[in-house]
C-alpha cells in the first residue's frame, strides 16, 4: 500500500439497508469489505477499492454506492489528481506506472464528429425486416482482375483466387490471449464467434489443444514476437494467421506476462515452463524491414500450404499509410490497424496515453493511400481500437474498413466495467484473471450468449442504418465517404478523413 | 510478390528423378514455392530421402512438409546454399546442408534436425523449441534468440565456430553450445551482449570470453558433472557429423552461462 495516496474510490454503505449477508465481502477481489462478528457490522478498507462495481451490483438490498473519491487536491488543470497520484507512486517505487484497458484521455473522438447519411425522397430507403440485407464479408486478397470462361451454359472463373475467410457480420473479436484473459472468457469469445459465424483472435497465447477441433475454423491465430504456442499444428488449425507487429495500446513495445499468471494450462498452451515469465520482445527479431516481414508472411503461407490468409496487425502511428502500403506489397492479405484507443491487459500508462494516432485518421489515410496506389484490392482492412457501437462500425466501414475488431466492447458485454486494473490479475468479473475462484464466475455458455446478443443487436442496427441509406449490402458502404459528413472538424481533419463538412 | 509466374507441379516434374524411396531434384531456376511444391509432392509419395542440388537461395526448405496424422519423416540433403528460413517451423524432418545457410535457420523449429556443413547467417535457431541444429562454422547476429523449452522438449544448438552480438538474447530455455573451434589460442569470442535478457536455458561456451561481453542478466558458472555429460554427448554428435576429434574439443575449458533470474524484469513496475 502506498503511504501518501488518496483513495481512488469512496465506499458508502447505507446501514439501514445492509443485511450483513456478506455478498460484498465474497465478491470483492481486493478485500475492501470485511465483517466484524462481534459488532455484527460490515466495514471496509476503501483505499483498496478499484471501482469495479461488482459489490454494488450484487448487493441484494442496493445498500452500496461506489463513487470516485470526493477528496481533492487544490484544483489545477495542469497538475491534476492523476498526475499527482502517479508521481507519488513512482516516488515510492521507482517503477513504471502500469495500467489496463484503453487510453482514457480526452483526445478527439472522430466517430462523434462524423454523421451518417439517409435517403429522403430522391431514392427510397429499404426496410431490412422485409427485404434481404447482406452483411456477409470476405476477408483476404481479391484478384486484380477476373477472367471468366464462358462455355455455353457453364461459367468458370479462370483467374486463380486467393483464400478468403467468410464472416456473417463485419465484426470480429480482437486479439485477447488466454493468459491475459481467463479460459472461461477466452472460450466465451470462441463459442460466440462460432455460433454467429464470425471470428475470434487467439492473441499470442496459443490455442488450447482441446479447442482446436471445435473452434479452429473460427480462430485467427497470432504469431507474435514471443512465438508462444506456435507450431505447424497450431497454424494449420486456424482459418487465418495474424502477425502481430504492434498494438494500439502500446505501440513499439513488447509484453511481459508475469510468471505467477503462467498456470499449468497456460504453460502447456504457450509451450513454456509453468511459472516462468512469458516475455514478448518489442520487435519480432526476424523482422527488421518490409523485406523481412515479407519473409515471415511467406514462411507462414508455406507453413499452411498457401491455404490461409495472413494478416499483419500494426498500431496506428505517424506514417501508417506508407507502412500499410509496404505491408500489402510484402504479401499480407489483411492489414489490421489498431488505433490510439485500443485496449490491453497491461501497458505502461505513459505509452498507452501518449503513443499512436486515432484510428479514424489512420484508417482513412491507409484506405486512401492504398486506393491511390491501386493496391486496395490486394488486402482487407480490419479496423480496431475504440469501436463502441454499431454506428462506429458503419463509420469505420465508410472510411474504408472491411470489418472491425472489437475487444473492449466484447469485454463490457461479458461484464467488464473498465476499472483498468486488468494487470493486477484480480478481475472480479472473472475476465482478466487466472484465479479459479474469480474465473469460475463466468459461464461460457451464458457469457457466450451475451456476446451473441451483442453481435445480433449491432448487426440489426447496421442493417437498419444501411436500409436508411438505401443500400442493401455492406459492400456498397465500404470506403463510401459520400455517406459521411463531418461536424465541428477543421479543414485538415476533413482532408485526412476524406469527407465533406455537413451541409456541403 | 514471390508467386508471379509460379509453374504447376506437372510442368516441374522434369526436375525430379526417383529411384525407389530416394528422389533427386535439380533446383536450378526453381522459385522457392516451386521447389517446396516438389518436396511436398515427393513427401506424399513413397519417397523418404531427397537430394536437392543447385539450390541457390530458395527459401523455406522443409517448412511445408506437414501432414496431419502422417508420421513419416524425411531426410533432405541440400547443396550448396539454401535461402532464408531453412527449416522454419520444421516438424521432425532432417535437413543436411553441404554449404552455407543464410538467415533464420530453424526459425521457430518444433522438432527434427538440421546439420550445416558450413556457416549460418543471423537469428539461427530463433524461437526454436525442439530438435537439434548443428552448424560447423560461425553464425551471425542474435543466434539462439528467444529459444525456449517446455516439458520434455529441449532444443539443442551446437555451433563449431563463433557467434556475433546478442548471442542467446532473451533465451528462455534450451541448450546452446558454442565451441569456438576456429578461434586462435587465447582469442576471445566475438559476441557482445551475450545472453541479454536471458531468463531460462543454458549456454556452454568453450574458449575465452570476458565479463564485459555478457549481458547483465547472465552469470558465469563452472560445469558440474551433469553439464559435462550433456556437453560430451552433443560434442560427440557434432564431431561425428563433421569429422572432428571429440576428445580434442573436450580438452579445452568450458564455461556455463546461466540466467541470474527467471524474472529479469519482474521489478520494474509500479502497481
Amino acid at each position: 500500500m502506498y503511504s501518501h495516496l488518496l483513495p481512488e474510490f469512496a465506499v458508502e454503505r447505507i446501514e439501514d439497508r445492509c443485511i450483513h449477508c456478506r455478498v460484498c465481502e465474497r465478491q470483492c477481489a481486493t478485500d475492501v469489505h470485511y465483517y466484524d462478528a462481534e459488532l455484527d457490522k460490515m466495514f471496509f478498507h476503501e483505499e483498496a477499492c478499484v471501482g469495479c462495481q461488482r459489490c454494488a451490483v450484487f448487493c441484494p438490498t442496493n445498500a452500496l454506492f461506489i463513487r470516485p473519491h470526493p477528496a481533492e487536491y487544490r484544483p489545477n488543470s495542469s497538475w491534476n489528481r492523476e498526475k499527482l497520484q502517479d508521481l507519488k507512486k513512482q516516488a515510492e517505487t521507482g517503477g513504471v506506472i502500469l495500467t489496463g484497458s484503453g487510453n482514457d484521455k480526452p483526445y478527439r473522438i472522430y466517430w462523434d464528429h462524423l454523421v451518417l447519411n439517409a435517403s429522403q425522397v430522391t431514392n427510397p430507403s429499404i426496410d431490412p425486416l422485409r427485404e434481404p440485407m447482406e452483411l456477409k464479408t470476405f476477408l483476404g486478397r481479391k484478384p486484380d482482375n477476373l477472367e471468366i470462361d464462358l462455355n455455353k451454359e457453364e461459367v468458370k472463373i479462370k483467374s486463380e483466387l486467393c483464400s478468403n475467410v467468410s464472416i456473417t457480420t463485419p465484426i470480429v473479436f480482437s486479439a485477447m490471449s488466454y493468459g491475459a484473459i481467463s479460459y472461461q472468457a477466452f472460450k466465451s469469445l470462441a463459442m460466440a464467434a462460432k455460433k454467429f459465424g464470425t471470428l475470434f483472435n487467439t492473441g499470442e497465447g496459443g490455442l488450447p489443444l482441446n479447442m482446436r477441433k471445435d473452434y479452429g475454423r473460427n480462430a485467427i491465430v497470432q504469431c507474435a514476437s514471443g512465438r508462444f504456442g506456435v507450431d505447424l499444428e497450431y497454424l494449420n488449425a486456424a482459418c487465418a494467421i495474424e502477425i502481430k507487429i504492434g498494438q494500439g495500446a502500446k505501440p513499439g513495445i513488447g509484453g511481459h506476462l508475469p510468471g505467477e499468471k503462467v498456470s499449468e494450462n497456460i504453460a502447456v498452451t504457450r509451450m513454456i515452463p509453468h511459472g516462468t515469465d512469458a516475455l514478448s520482445p518489442a520487435p519480432q527479431h526476424d523482422i527488421y524491414s518490409i523485406e523481412d516481414l515479407s519473409m515471415l508472411i511467406y514462411a507462414l503461407k508455406e507453413a499452411t500450404n498457401y491455404e490461409k490468409p495472413v494478416s499483419v496487425k500494426i498500431a496506428a502511428v505517424h506514417n501508417v499509410a506508407a507502412i500499410a502500403s509496404g505491408i500489402v506489397r510484402a504479401g499480407a492479405d489483411i492489414v489490421a490497424i489498431d488505433g490510439l484507443r485500443g485496449g490491453t491487459g497491461a501497458a505502461p500508462k505513459a505509452i498507452r496515453d501518449n503513443v499512436g494516432i486515432p484510428l479514424e485518421l489512420a484508417l482513412a489515410a491507409v484506405d486512401k493511400r492504398l486506393r491511390e496506389e491501386g493496391i486496395r484490392n490486394k488486402c482487407s482492412i480490419l479496423a480496431a481500437g475504440g469501436i463502441r457501437c454499431s454506428a462506429d462500425v458503419m463509420k469505420a466501414i465508410a472510411l474504408g474498413a472491411d470489418a472491425v475488431y472489437i475487444g473492449t466492447a466484447a469485454l463490457v458485454a461479458m461484464g467488464c466495467t473498465l476499472c483498468q486494473k486488468c494487470y493486477t490479475g484480480k478481475c472480479t468479473w472473472g475476465i482478466c484473471t487466472q484465479d479459479p475462484y474469480l474465473s469460475k464466475r463466468l459461464n461460457p455458455e451464458i457469457t457466450g450468449q451475451r456476446l451473441i446478443n451483442l453481435l445480433s443487436g449491432w448487426s440489426h442496427e447496421i442493417k437498419e442504418m444501411l436500409g436508411g441509406m438505401g443500400i442493401n449490402a455492406i459492400e456498397s458502404l465500404r470506403g463510401n465517404r459520400e455517406h459521411l459528413r463531418g461536424v465541428g472538424l477543421a479543414e485538415w481533419e476533413l482532408d485526412v478523413l476524406g469527407v465533406k463538412g455537413a451541409g456541403e | 510478390m514471390f508467386l508471379d509466374g509460379v509453374r504447376p507441379v506437372s510442368e516441374l516434374i522434369k526436375h525430379v528423378s526417383t529411384n525407389g524411396t530416394h528422389a533427386y531434384i535439380d533446383a536450378l531456376e526453381l522459385k522457392h514455392k516451386e521447389l517446396n511444391d516438389l518436396l511436398r509432392e515427393m513427401a506424399q509419395k513413397e519417397v523418404t530421402s531427397i537430394t536437392v542440388q543447385n539450390v541457390f537461395g530458395q527459401r523455406y526448405i522443409g517448412t511445408r512438409l506437414y501432414f496431419p496424422g502422417l508420421a513419416k519423416k524425411m531426410e533432405i540433403k541440400i547443396s550448396p546454399n539454401p535461402g532464408n528460413d531453412l527449416g522454419a517451423f520444421l516438424n521432425g524432418h532432417r535437413l543436411i546442408v553441404y554449404g552455407n545457410a543464410q538467415d533464420g535457420v530453424g526459425n521457430t523449429m518444433d522438432s527434427g534436425e538440421i546439420i550445416i556443413h558450413g556457416r549460418a547467417g543471423d537469428i539461427a535457431a530463433m524461437s526454436m523449441r525442439g530438435g537439434k541444429i548443428f552448424i560447423r562454422d560461425n553464425v551471425g547476429y542474435r543466434a539462439a534468440i528467444h529459444m525456449k523449452e517446455y516439458t520434455g522438449k529441449v532444443p539443442v544448438l551446437v555451433i563449431g565456430g563463433t557467434a556475433q552480438d546478442f548471442f542467446g538474447e532473451y533465451m528462455a530455455g534450451g541448450r546452446v553450445i558454442l565451441l569456438g573451434l576456429n578461434l586462435r589460442k587465447n582469442e576471445r569470442h566475438k559476441a557482445h551482449y551475450i545472453g541479454t535478457g536471458m531468463h531460462g536455458g543454458v549456454i556452454y561456451l568453450r574458449g575465452c570470453v570476458e565479463e564485459y561481453q555478457l549481458g547483465k542478466e547472465v552469470g558465469i558458472r563452472a560445469l558440474d558433472s551433469q553439464d559435462r555429460e550433456i556437453v560430451g554427448q552433443y560434442v560427440n554428435e557434432f564431431s561425428s557429423h563433421f569429422g572432428f576429434n571429440p576428445a580434442e574439443i573436450l580438452q579445452e575449458k568450458f564455461q556455463k552461462l546461466l540466467p541470474v533470474s527467471a524474472r529479469p524484469y519482474g521489478k520494474i513496475y509500479a502497481y
